[in-house]
C-alpha cells in the first residue's frame, strides 16, 4: 500500500468517478446514489492511510509524487502533504461522504449531475491541498470554481444566477493577481516549485506586491472583511450540499493559502503588513458578528458567523510578529498558528453541521426564515438536541471543538496585545448571542404554526450524518492532542522559516 | 549569365494545392446543378494531399528559395499544418449549413481552396511582394465568401464594408512597403533586415514606413482602433464564412506579423513595441468591455476575437523568443476555440433558425447536454479558466510580458480578462440555468461527422489543457 500513488488516487478517483456518473444520467436514482456513496466512502477509507502512516516527527513533505509535466515551462506534477495539508484532506473526504448522504432523497432533479459535480469538486479540492507545484496548485484552485458555479446555478435558490456569477467573478478576480505573482516568481527562480519559492530571496518591493496579491486571492477565498460580500449570497442560494462544502472546505483553502504561500514566500512583507491583516480579522470577528445578529435568514446568519469565525483563523496566523515584539520570544507564536489550524478544522465540522441542520429543516418546510419557525423542539426533539449541541459549539462552548481553536487564538493574542485579545474575546459574547438567539427563536417557544407542528423528526440517515459530525466535534473538543501532534513539526518549521528574512543580503 | 533552376521542394504544398484546386474547378463545372458532394469530397482530398505534402517535404533546417523570396522553416511547417487541419474541419462544419440554405455551390469550396492557398503563401513569403500577393489572394477570396448569401442584404453590406476597409488596409500596407523599399532598395526580408541593422541611426523614413505597415497589420488582425469591420463582418457573413474567417486566417496573419516585424524590421523593435502596446491595451479593453453589451452571439464572439488579438499582440510586443512562441501558441489555441464555438452555432442552426442570438441557447443544457458541455469547455477556454488550453495560452503570453518587465501590462490584461469572463459566463448561464422554450423545435439537422469532429474539437481544448506540453514545445522550437 505504501508504494501506491495514494495522493494521485485521491485526486483522480473522484474525478474519474464523477465523469462516469455523468454518463449514468439515465440510470435509476438508487443506482446513482449508491455509486456516489461507494466512491465517497472509498475515498474516505483511502485517505485514512495518510493519517495512520503519517510521520509526525518531520516537517518534510510525505507521500511525495514527482513527474515531469510541462517541460518547456519547467512545471511538474508534484504532489505531497505535510502536517498542514493532511488534516485538511481528511476533512475533505469526511465532509464529502456526508454531503452525498445529505443529498440522498432530497435532490430529485438531475441527481447524477449533482453527485458528479460534488465528486469532481472533491478531487479538485484534494488536489489544491496536495499540489506542490505552483501551476498545478493554481489550476486546481481555479478549476474548483466551475463545479461550484454549476452547483449553485442549477440546484440553488431563486436568486441563484446572481449569486453564482458573483461568486465566480469575485474569486476569479482575486486569483488572477496571484497568477501574476506566480509568474513573476517563475522569472526569478526559473520554475514553479513552491519549495523553491520559499527559499528564493526577494526584495522588499517585490515581496510587498506579491504579498498583496496573495492577500487579495486568499482574502477573497477566506473570505475576509471587506471582500466577504459574495459569501452570504452564495450560501443563501446554494443547495445544502453546496453550502456545506463551501463553508467546511473551500473557505479553508484561503487559510491554507496563507500558510503555504503568503507567509513563507513573503515573510518580510507579511511582517510589515501584519497590522492590516490583524485589523481586517478583528473587524471580521467583531463587526461581522454584529451583522450576524440581525439576520432574518438562518443560512445568512450562519454565513456571517462563518466569516466571523474565519477571522480567528487569519488573526491566529498573523499574530506572530506582535507576539515577538511584545514578549521577545517565540513561545506564543506556535499557539497562534496552531489555533488557527484547529479553528479551520473545527469550523469545517461545525459550519457543515449547522448548514446541514438548516438543510434538514428546509427540506421539510422549504423556508430558511427564522420567523417561519418556532417550537420545533416539540415535533423534532432529536433534531433539536443536535442543533442545540452544534449551536453551543458554534458559540465556543468548552468541551467542543469550537472552544479549542478560539481559546488558543485568544491566548496567543493576549501575548501580542491586550486589545487584540479583548476584541477577539467579544466573539464569545456576540457569537453566543446570535447563535443562541436563533436557536431560541427557531427551536423553542410556542409552536409557531401548523406546519411546524406537523414536522417529522430526523430519520436514520440524517441521524447518522449529524451524529458523526457531533462525534467529531466532541472528539476534537475533548482531545485535540492527536491533531496538534500531527501539525507540530510542520508548524515549527514554518515558524522558523518565517522568522528569517528573505531580503537579499 | 547562368540560370539556376530554383529549388521547388519548399513550395510543393502550394503547387499541389493550386494544381488540385484547378482540377476541382474543372470537375465542378462538369457537374450538373444539385448536390455538390463530389466537389466537397474532392476539396477535402485536396486539403488532405496538401497536408501530406507539407509533412513529406518537411526539412529540419531553414531553406530559402526563388532568389531568397520564399522560406521554409519550422514555424512555417507548424502553421501550415494547423491551417490545413483547421480548414478541413471548417469545411466539415460548413457543409450542412450550406446545404440547408441552398447555398452549397462549387464556388464556395473553390474560394476556400484559393483562400487556403493565399494563407500558405503568406506563411512562406519572404519578400514584401510575396507577402502582399498571398494576402490579396486570401482577402479577395474572403470578400467573395462574405457576400456568398447573395439574397441577404446584410451579407452584401458586410462584404462591401469588408472590401472597402480591407482595400484601404492593403493600400496602407503597399504604401508602407514602398517607403521601406525606397529606404532600403530591396524587397527581400533578409536584405531589409541586414540593411536596417547596418543603418546605425534609424531614419524618420524607416519609422514612417513602419507606422503604415503596423496600421495595415492591425487592420488585418482586427486590432483596435482598426477593428470596425470585425463585428459587422462576423455578424453579417453567413455563419460558415464567419467560422472560416475567424480561424485559419489568424494563423496566416500571425505569420505575416512575424515575417514583417520580427524577421524584417526586428531592429526597430523599440519603435514597434510602443505601437503594439497601444494596440494591445485598446484591443483587450474595448474587446472585452463592448462584448458584454452584445445580444448576438456572433457579435459577442467578434468582440471577444478583438480581445484575443490583443493578447496575441501582447506576446509579439515582448520581442523575445518566448514571446513569439507564446503568441503562436495563443493563435493556434484561439483558432481551435473559435472554430469550435462557431461550429456549435452551425450545428444548432437549421433552415430558418440561425441560433445566432445568445437567447437561442436557453436551456441547451437540458435539450442537448453534450453539446452544452462542449460549448462550456470552449467558453471556459476562451475565458482562460483552467484546466483548459486557453489558460495556458494566457499563461505563456503573460509570462513573456512579465519576462520583459512590463508587469503593469500583464496586470491590466488579467483584470480585463476577469471582466471578459462575465460574458462567457453569461452564455453558460443561459445554457444551463435558463429554461428552454417549450414550444420551439429543438431537433438537430446535422450529420454525424460534424458532431463527432465538434466533440473532438471541444475535448481537445480540455486535453491540451491537461497536457499542453507538446504543442508548447513545438511553438518554442519554431522560433
Amino acid at each position: 500500500m505504501a508504494d501506491w500513488p495514494l495522493l494521485s488516487m485521491l485526486v483522480w478517483l473522484p474525478i474519474v468517478g464523477g465523469v462516469a456518473l455523468l454518463f449514468m444520467g439515465n440510470a435509476s436514482h438508487q443506482a446513482i446514489r449508491m455509486t456516489a456513496l461507494v466512491i465517497s466512502v472509498a475515498m474516505l477509507l483511502l485517505s485514512l492511510p495518510l493519517w495512520t502512516q503519517f510521520d509526525s516527527q518531520t516537517a518534510a513533505m510525505q507521500f511525495v509524487e514527482l513527474m515531469p509535466w510541462i517541460s518547456s515551462l519547467n512545471a511538474n506534477y508534484h504532489l505531497g502533504v505535510d502536517g498542514i495539508s493532511m488534516p485538511l484532506i481528511l476533512l475533505t473526504t469526511f465532509i464529502t461522504v456526508l454531503v452525498v448522504g445529505a443529498a440522498w432523497e432530497v435532490i430529485k432533479e438531475k441527481p447524477a449531475q449533482y453527485m458528479a459535480a460534488f465528486l469532481i469538486l472533491e478531487g479538485i479540492m484534494i488536489g489544491t491541498f496536495a499540489a506542490l507545484d505552483a501551476i498545478l496548485f493554481y489550476i486546481f484552485f481555479e478549476a474548483m470554481l466551475v463545479p461550484m458555479f454549476i452547483i449553485i446555478g442549477i440546484w440553488g435558490g431563486p436568486n441563484r444566477v446572481y449569486a453564482t456569477i458573483k461568486f465566480f467573478l469575485y474569486t476569479f478576480f482575486g486569483s488572477v493577481f496571484m497568477l501574476i505573482s506566480l509568474i513573476y516568481l517563475y522569472t526569478q527562480t526559473g520554475g514553479f516549485d513552491i519549495a523553491t519559492y520559499h527559499d528564493a530571496p526577494l526584495t522588499y518591493r517585490a515581496q510587498f506586491w506579491i504579498f498583496l496579491s496573495f492577500l487579495i486571492a486568499f482574502g477573497v477565498k477566506v473570505p475576509m472583511w471587506p471582500v466577504h460580500t459574495w459569501l452570504p449570497d452564495a450560501h443563501v442560494e446554494a443547495p445544502t450540499g453546496g453550502s456545506v462544502i463551501l463553508a467546511a472546505i473551500m473557505l479553508k483553502i484561503g487559510g491554507y493559502g496563507f500558510l503555504r504561500f503568503a507567509l513563507p514566500i513573503t515573510p518580510d512583507a507579511a511582517a510589515a503588513l501584519d497590522w492590516l491583516v490583524i485589523l481586517m480579522s478583528l473587524v471580521a470577528v467583531v463587526y461581522i458578528g454584529f451583522v450576524a445578529l440581525v439576520q432574518k435568514d438562518m443560512k445568512k446568519l450562519i454565513a456571517y458567523s462563518s466569516i466571523s469565525h474565519m477571522g480567528f483563523v487569519t488573526l491566529g496566523f498573523f499574530l506572530m510578529w506582535s507576539i515577538m515584539e511584545n514578549t521577545g520570544s517565540l513561545s506564543g507564536v506556535r499557539m497562534g498558528l496552531e489555533g488557527g489550524m484547529v479553528q479551520m478544522i473545527s469550523h469545517g465540522f461545525i459550519s457543515g453541521a449547522m448548514f446541514l441542520c438548516v438543510g434538514v429543516m428546509y427540506d421539510r418546510m422549504h423556508s430558511r426564515m427564522i420567523a417561519d419557525y418556532g417550537g420545533v423542539v416539540n415535533s423534532m426533539p432529536i433534531f433539536a438536541a443536535f442543533m442545540v449541541f452544534f449551536s453551543m459549539s458554534n458559540a465556543g462552548l468548552p468541551g467542543t471543538s469550537g472552544f479549542v481553536g478560539e481559546f488558543m487564538v485568544i491566548l496567543a493574542s493576549f501575548k501580542a496585545n491586550f486589545w487584540f485579545a479583548f476584541l477577539a474575546a467579544t466573539t464569545l459574547i456576540v457569537g453566543a448571542a446570535y447563535t443562541l438567539w436563533m436557536v431560541k427563536r427557531v427551536l423553542f417557544g410556542e409552536v409557531a404554526n401548523d406546519n411546524v407542528a406537523a414536522l417529522t423528526d430526523i430519520n436514520r440517515r440524517e441521524f447518522i450524518i449529524l451524529g458523526s459530525l457531533a462525534l467529531a466535534v466532541l472528539a476534537l473538543g475533548l482531545y485535540p492532542a492527536p491533531l496538534l501532534e500531527v501539525m507540530h513539526a510542520s508548524i515549527d518549521n514554518l515558524v522558523n522559516h518565517i522568522t528569517q528574512s528573505k531580503l537579499p543580503g | 549569365m547562368n540560370f539556376v533552376a530554383p529549388a521547388l521542394t519548399p513550395a510543393t504544398p502550394e503547387i499541389v494545392l493550386l494544381a488540385l484546386a484547378c482540377v476541382v474547378l474543372i470537375v465542378d463545372v462538369m457537374q450538373k446543378t444539385g448536390s455538390r458532394m463530389l466537389t466537397y469530397t474532392l476539396t477535402q482530398i485536396t486539403l488532405l494531399l496538401t497536408l501530406v505534402s507539407v509533412i513529406m517535404t518537411r526539412a529540419d533546417k531553414t531553406i530559402l528559395t526563388f532568389s531568397d523570396t520564399y522560406i521554409q522553416d519550422q514555424m512555417g511547417f507548424y502553421l501550415k499544418v494547423f491551417i490545413l487541419i483547421i480548414t478541413m474541419i471548417a469545411m466539415v462544419y460548413s457543409r450542412d449549413y450550406l446545404r440547408q440554405r441552398k447555398m452549397e455551390r462549387g464556388e464556395y469550396y473553390l474560394l476556400s481552396l484559393f483562400a487556403t492557398l493565399g494563407m500558405l503563401i503568406m506563411v512562406s513569403a519572404y519578400s514584401l511582394l510575396n507577402i502582399y500577393l498571398g494576402l490579396e489572394l486570401l482577402s479577395l477570396s474572403l470578400y467573395a465568401m462574405v457576400a456568398f448569401d447573395r439574397n441577404s442584404s446584410r451579407s452584401s453590406e458586410a462584404a462591401m464594408k469588408y472590401f472597402v476597409l480591407g482595400a484601404i488596409a492593403s493600400g496602407m500596407l503597399l504604401y508602407g512597403m514602398s517607403i521601406l523599399y525606397g529606404v532600403t532598395g530591396t524587397l527581400n526580408i533578409n536584405e531589409i533586415n541586414a540593411l536596417l541593422q547596418q543603418g546605425g541611426d534609424i531614419s524618420k523614413a524607416q519609422v514612417f514606413a513602419l507606422v503604415f505597415i503596423v496600421v495595415a497589420l492591425a487592420f488585418k488582425l482586427g486590432a483596435v482602433p482598426f477593428h470596425m469591420w470585425v463585428p459587422d463582418v462576423y455578424d453579417g457573413a453567413p455563419t460558415s464564412v464567419t467560422l472560416f474567417i475567424g480561424a485559419a486566417p489568424k494563423l496566416a496573419a500571425f505569420a505575416m506579423v512575424m515575417r514583417l516585424l520580427v524577421s524584417g524590421m526586428g531592429v526597430l523593435h523599440e519603435h514597434w513595441q510602443g505601437m503594439l502596446i497601444i494596440l494591445a491595451v485598446l484591443s483587450i479593453g474595448i474587446g472585452n468591455i463592448v462584448a458584454i453589451a452584445q445580444t448576438s452571439i456572433k457579435r459577442m464572439l467578434a468582440y471577444s476575437t478583438i480581445s484575443h488579438v490583443g493578447f496575441i499582440i501582447l506576446g509579439v510586443l515582448a520581442g523575445t523568443r518566448d514571446g513569439f512562441a507564446a503568441s503562436m501558441f495563443y493563435t493556434i489555441i484561439y483558432a481551435f476555440m473559435s472554430l469550435g464555438a462557431f461550429g456549435v452555432i452551425l450545428l444548432l442552426s437549421r433552415e430558418g433558425f440561425e441560433a445566432d442570438e445568445i437567447s437561442d441557447f436557453a436551456g441547451l443544457g437540458r435539450t442537448h447536454p453534450w453539446i452544452a458541455v462542449i460549448l462550456m469547455i470552449l467558453l471556459l477556454s476562451m475565458a482562460g479558466v483552467p484546466p483548459t488550453a486557453g489558460f495556458y495560452a494566457k499563461l505563456v503570453v503573460l509570462k513573456a510580458v512579465i519576462g520583459v518587465e512590463l508587469t503593469w501590462l500583464a496586470i491590466y490584461a488579467v483584470i480585463l480578462s476577469v471582466i471578459g469572463a462575465y460574458y462567457y459566463l453569461r452564455v453558460m448561464r443561459v445554457m444551463f440555468f435558463d429554461a428552454a422554450d417549450e414550444n420551439a423545435d429543438h431537433s438537430l439537422a446535422t450529420s454525424t461527422d460534424a458532431k463527432v469532429i465538434l466533440s473532438v474539437n471541444g475535448l481537445l481544448m480540455l486535453v491540451a489543457g491537461i497536457l499542453p506540453g507538446p504543442l508548447l514545445a513545438w511553438c518554442i522550437s519554431s522560433m
